[in-house]
């Protein structure tokens, strides 16, 4: 049997006397596209910036391909196999998009600095990041800096940024905020079809509707703690999912 | 031909001390105010290694360790503060150093070292050998900025957070920026010693460091030759015009001021946006 992708197990994280997540569990196995949602201060990107080791828990473990990430910066997370792309949306302002991703392509030089003094040569992954802006619909605007794009090319920028990083896993933080329903549609579908090509995703989203209709499977967390699990149509119907959406309607 | 000798000689020790900061503060992004203190170490370190008999050339790989070696330290204490909070750290650095050297009679205290014999090289050798190592730095900052270090000093420079999650070890390349900008400023320090033969604490204050970085923000943050040639007009203006001197902290303020507004790209800025509006018309 094969390691799940990413293991949360019973992670606890307090702010003072505020717990914000309280025994989060989470596991996606390999190939798995999964939703995972929950009201506002469900604590939804706390877990997030504890998988990515922003916030260190107080207790529990967070397990990368059977892997405890236990004490690893973000950097060297992100090298043990997760790319992440965040709600907001930070590129590169000084480089063009071509660049932005050219640079995440080049993993292998800049693992180590005297590597990296030493590599000049950019072609090779000059054309990768063609083809990851391509895949995501961008190689129009290839050589275009971010501040002339709107969000919803943006959005997509940090989705070929990740995919760059070559991950095992692939965490997407609300990528679908801020996007007209057209946008999200198209974004929506660009993440069904990355899925489809074996990549491991976990989307935090508030956007229940393209939620329900991409991701097979969905966690719903509230007020910090798991609440449910399982198949997305059965579990949006479940009483207590939606209590804790429409406060008891 | 000795006042030009003198002239150049300055221009040289200046040119790489600027590109020692702007390695820290251009490619990676690191504000230093307090860049001199790191001159003043390998100027204090060589100093007394000549005065002990031992030739300058080999005082400069001791001043270079040591001046690097505060750097580390600085670093590792700054790798948690960005910024402004950056700036007020690395000023505190040269407080710091200026305060301590003072207390210190081995060091000449107050009245500071003096008494340093002239160069073996004699004064056209010695201008050779500061134009030299200014150019080896120069064509290795040029280097590291066409390589893939300079990508990733880019990226830091532009948003740590974002190079974090792009997998960068921003830590570690910050902390090597650091390393190699300070021992720079300590070879720098080194140079300064032997030509101007006397240094005191005040020789490496905060007037020092602000000088400084006018010279890399008038030359455009993280351009090598817009830094070599602000730093090479800028050291000498204090020679040619006696008021400069006297009012340096007013005069090198007042261009960061006038730079940070209407400029902040500096000349490098200026001159590609006036090729480009050349080109647009042709």
């Amino acid at each position: 049997m094969t390691k799940p992708v990413l293991k949360v197990t019973d992670i606890t994280v307090r702010f003072g006397g505020l717990v914000a997540v309280n025994k989060a569990k989470l596991s996606i196995e390999v190939g798995e596209l999964i939703g995972f949602v929950g009201p506002n201060g469900a604590g939804k990107t706390t877990l997030m910036r504890v998988i990515t080791g922003i916030i260190t828990p107080n207790e529990g473990t967070v397990e990368l391909l059977g892997k405890n990430l236990e004490g690893l910066a973000i950097s060297k997370r992100i090298r043990a196999g997760m790319a992440l792309a965040q709600q907001v949306v930070q590129p590169l302002r000084e480089m063009t998009l071509l660049e932005n991703v050219t640079f995440a392509c080049g993993g292998a030089k800049t693992l180590n600095p005297i590597t990296a003094m030493c590599s000049f040569n950019r072609d090779e992954e000059k054309d990768r990041a063609m083809k990851l802006l391509k895949r995501v619909g961008l190689q129009d605007s290839a050589n275009r800096e971010p501040s002339e794009l709107p969000l919803g090319y943006l959005k997509r920028l940090e989705v070929a940024r990740a995919l760059a990083l070559d991950p095992q896993l692939l965490l997407l933080d609300e990528p679908l905020a801020g996007l007209n329903q057209f946008e999200a549609g198209g974004l929506a579908d660009l993440i069904v079809d990355l899925n489809r090509s074996g990549l491991s995703i976990l989307l935090i989203e508030h956007n229940l509707r393209e939620v329900m209709r991409i991701c097979p499977k969905v966690y719903v967390q509230d007020q910090g703690k798991p609440l449910a699990f399982g198949q997305t149509d059965e579990v949006m119907k479940r009483p207590d999912v939606v209590k804790a959406y429409l406060g008891g309607v | 031909m000795a006042y030009e000798i003198t002239l150049i000689t300055t221009m040289a020790i200046s040119v790489l001390f600027a590109l020692s900061l702007n390695f820290i503060t251009g490619f990676c992004g690191q504000i230093s105010l307090g860049h001199a203190a790191f001159m003043g170490v390998g100027a204090y370190t060589s100093a007394m290694l000549m005065k002990a008999g031992i030739p300058l050339i080999l005082t400069l790989p001791v001043a270079a360790a040591l001046a690097g070696l505060l750097g580390l330290l600085v670093g590792i204490a700054s790798l948690r503060v960005k910024h402004d909070f950056l700036a007020i750290t690395t000023m505190g650095v040269v407080f710091l150093f200026v305060g301590i050297v003072r207390q210190q009679e081995f060091l000449g205290g107050e009245i500071g070292i003096s008494g340093i014999k002239s160069s073996p090289l004699g004064r056209e050798g010695f201008m050779l050998f500061c134009i030299l190592l200014a150019a080896i730095f120069a064509a290795y900052s040029l280097m590291v900025k066409r390589s893939w270090m300079g990508f990733v000093f880019d990226s830091i420079a532009d948003n740590e957070d974002v190079s974090r999650v792009l997998g960068i070890d921003v830590p570690r390349y910050k902390l090597i920026a650091f390393v190699i900008g300070t021992s720079v400023a300590g070879v720098a320090g080194g140079l300064y010693v032997q030509q101007f033969r006397f240094i005191g604490p005040d020789s490496f204050g905060f007037v020092e460091s602000v000088s400084v970085l006018a010279m890399v923000i008038v030359g455009g943050i993280g351009s090598v030759w817009g830094v070599i040639i602000a730093a090479a007009i800028l050291s000498v203006l204090p020679l040619w015009f006696q008021f400069i001197d006297d009012y340096k902290i007013l005069v090198y303020s007042a261009l960061l001021f006038i730079m940070m507004r209407f400029a902040p790209d500096g000349l490098a800025g200026l001159t590609n946006r006036l090729i480009k509006s050349l080109r647009k018309k042709v």
